[in-house]
């Protein structure tokens, strides 16, 4: 399983490959990492239908989560990718935009790991 | 030949009306008054009796001499006296005339022409005399009148003089108590002025928490979550160790050690942002301290754009650093020029947002923050975007203090005055803007680095 994980914070990649140190090892999930909104829709063009999942943070310079969110759910439609959002600010109307602009899930910084793994598991199956 | 007694009634006359004999010389009064009238009698007799000619000429002329005589003998008289200079020349010339007649008849005949001469120009000497002192008497009275007035107007002037210091002592009362209320005025405006700035200095923190929350909460989340990798890598090190897969183990140590590098990184980082956050919030202390100027313009254009994104989530705009690393450090106010910064800043993303909300096709709203090392030791810092500029109409206006194009509530209107002064007065630099409405605009602080 292919995820994509879009965050301008660039550790975020050595903290995701060491958290899912042993998924990557089985070769259970895949990992791909873009810095920006930008980054990400280029990604998912020269690799479509690849990820299947989308992690996205939301407050980035440039195009936002929410933006990236938008501009997924209008070009990528075959099949739909899971996109999940992912916020420092757990607010009501980030969590409400997201949500109507299709977002599959909504999760807030800190990350809880556990319950990212469990919930990944879950939308893959 | 009545000429003695026609002088004598002039001079009557004169001393009468000039003098007021009346009123000033009662005693003289009927002496006058007999006089005049023997005069008058003895000049009617003379016309019409024509046999005591000669002695009747001698009573006038000792009548008239015994007249000027009294005249200038008597004190009381004084003004009159000019009239014995007057007439004594003609009177003695008579005398000597008839005394001549009375020696020798023949004789008198013969100077007769020399005599009247003589006469004739006692006469004019008379007359001369008369014009002359009337003349200076009239000047003399005008003067005496002259100053006569001027002393009354010198009394009106120093009445009113006293009346004036009178007033200007009002007035200055008066001064003195505005004086004093305007200083107190003064006072509270200072401590009113004061408490401004450092409203201003809050509110501009205020807009600054949202992104330091979140500049905070980005490495303290990454402080959590690898340590606890750390945790979870350091049980399957021990488990490696067991089985005896020793180099899995210290591949996992590596790992750990990594992760531990990246802890003491975000925590410093959540640290310095915490730090120059106080130093914000903290008054200046006016102490220039060698400052890494670029690392400085990225924490604040990184705070500044957080914070508008926590407060208006819809709004996104590209920033773009253009940094000099030539620049190393420079002697400055951290904080000072840290309030610079975020307030150029702060109103570069507010000016694109504005311009984001007319939906204009294919606008991108983007900051551009860049540093310069110029040859002259200068530093050059630009704070650029591509809003709506600064209209032409208030771009003299932007540094004074209140003035905001802001709606009420939004603005201060001190940002820019303060950071005027802080970059002019504080610095010894300079600030200045580049603009073209509609289509952005660029503020330039240039700073000595010595």
């Amino acid at each position: 399983m292919k995820i994509l994980v879009v965050d301008d914070e660039r550790d975020i990649e050595v903290l995701f490959e060491q958290r899912f140190r042993r998924e990557i090892k089985t070769g259970e999930i895949d990992f791909a990492f873009a810095y920006s909104g930008e980054q990400a829709l280029q990604y998912l063009t020269q690799h479509v239908h690849e990820a299947v999942l989308i992690l996205s943070d939301i407050n980035m310079p440039g195009m936002s989560g929410l933006e990236l969110l938008r501009h997924i759910k209008q070009k990528f439609s075959h099949p739909p990718p899971v996109v999940m959002m992912i916020t420092a600010y757990g607010d009501a109307e980030n969590y409400n935009q997201a949500m109507r602009l299709g977002a599959d899930d909504f999760l807030t910084k800190p990350l809880d790991f556990t319950v990212l793994k469990e919930k990944l598991k879950e939308k893959v199956q | 030949m009545g000429t003695e007694f026609i002088i004598i009634i002039l001079v009557v006359i004169y001393l009468r009306r000039a003098l007021k004999a009346k009123l000033f010389i009662p005693e003289w009064h009927d002496r006058l008054q007999w006089l005049l009238y023997a005069s008058i009698g003895l000049l009617v007799a003379q016309a019409i009796v024509d046999n005591f000619r000669i002695a009747l000429h001698w009573v006038g002329m000792i009548m008239l001499g015994w007249l000027l005589y009294q005249m200038n003998k008597n004190e009381k008289f004084k003004e009159a006296k000019f009239l014995v200079t007057a007439i004594t020349p003609y009177l003695v010339v008579a005398f000597v005339i008839e005394v001549i007649r009375l020696i020798d008849v023949n004789l008198y005949n013969e100077w007769k022409s020399w005599t009247d001469a003589i006469q004739t120009f006692a006469v004019i000497w008379g007359v001369g005399t008369w014009i002359v002192t009337r003349r200076q008497r009239k000047e003399l009275i005008k003067a005496k009148q002259k100053a006569i007035e001027e002393e009354e107007n010198n009394k009106v002037i120093s009445a009113m003089k006293a009346q004036l210091e009178v007033q200007v002592a009002e007035r200055t009362a008066e001064l003195r108590k505005q004086k004093e209320e305007l200083e107190v005025t003064l006072d509270e405006l200072r401590a009113a002025q004061t408490q401004l700035i450092q409203s201003e200095k809050m509110a501009s923190l205020g807009e600054l928490t949202a992104g330091i929350a979140h500049e905070i909460q980005n490495p303290l989340n990454f402080v959590n979550n690898f340590s606890e990798v750390n945790k979870e890598l350091l049980t399957e090190m021990k488990h490696e160790i067991d089985v005896g897969n020793l180099i899995e183990a210290k591949n996992i140590a590596k790992d750990i050690e990594d992760n531990e590098e990246k802890i003491t990184y975000h925590g410093k980082r959540a640290d310095a942002i915490v730090k120059s956050m106080l130093q914000h919030s903290r008054s200046s202390s006016g102490k220039k301290e060698p400052t890494d100027i670029n690392a400085l313009a990225d924490e604040y254009l990184r705070l500044a754009y957080h914070g508008l994104r926590a407060k208006d989530k819809s709004f996104n705009a590209k920033f773009e650093t253009d940094f000099d690393d030539r620049i190393g450090q420079i002697n400055i106010v951290h904080q000072d020029i840290g309030r610079v910064l975020l307030n150029l800043i702060n109103n570069a993303f507010y000016s694109v947002s504005e311009k984001q909300k007319q939906d204009i096709p294919g606008y991108e709203p983007t900051i551009t923050v860049a540093t310069k090392k110029m040859g002259d030791s200068r530093v050059e810092l630009s704070v650029a975007d591509n809003g709506n500029g600064v209209p032409k109409k208030v771009l003299d206006k932007i540094f004074q203090p209140f003035f905001t194009t802001k709606p009420t509530g939004l603005g201060t209107g001190l940002g820019l005055s303060l950071s005027y002064d802080i970059i002019t007065r504080g610095h010894n630099g300079e600030l200045k803007v580049e603009t073209k409405e509609g289509e952005g605009a660029e503020f330039i602080i240039i700073l000595p680095t010595q």
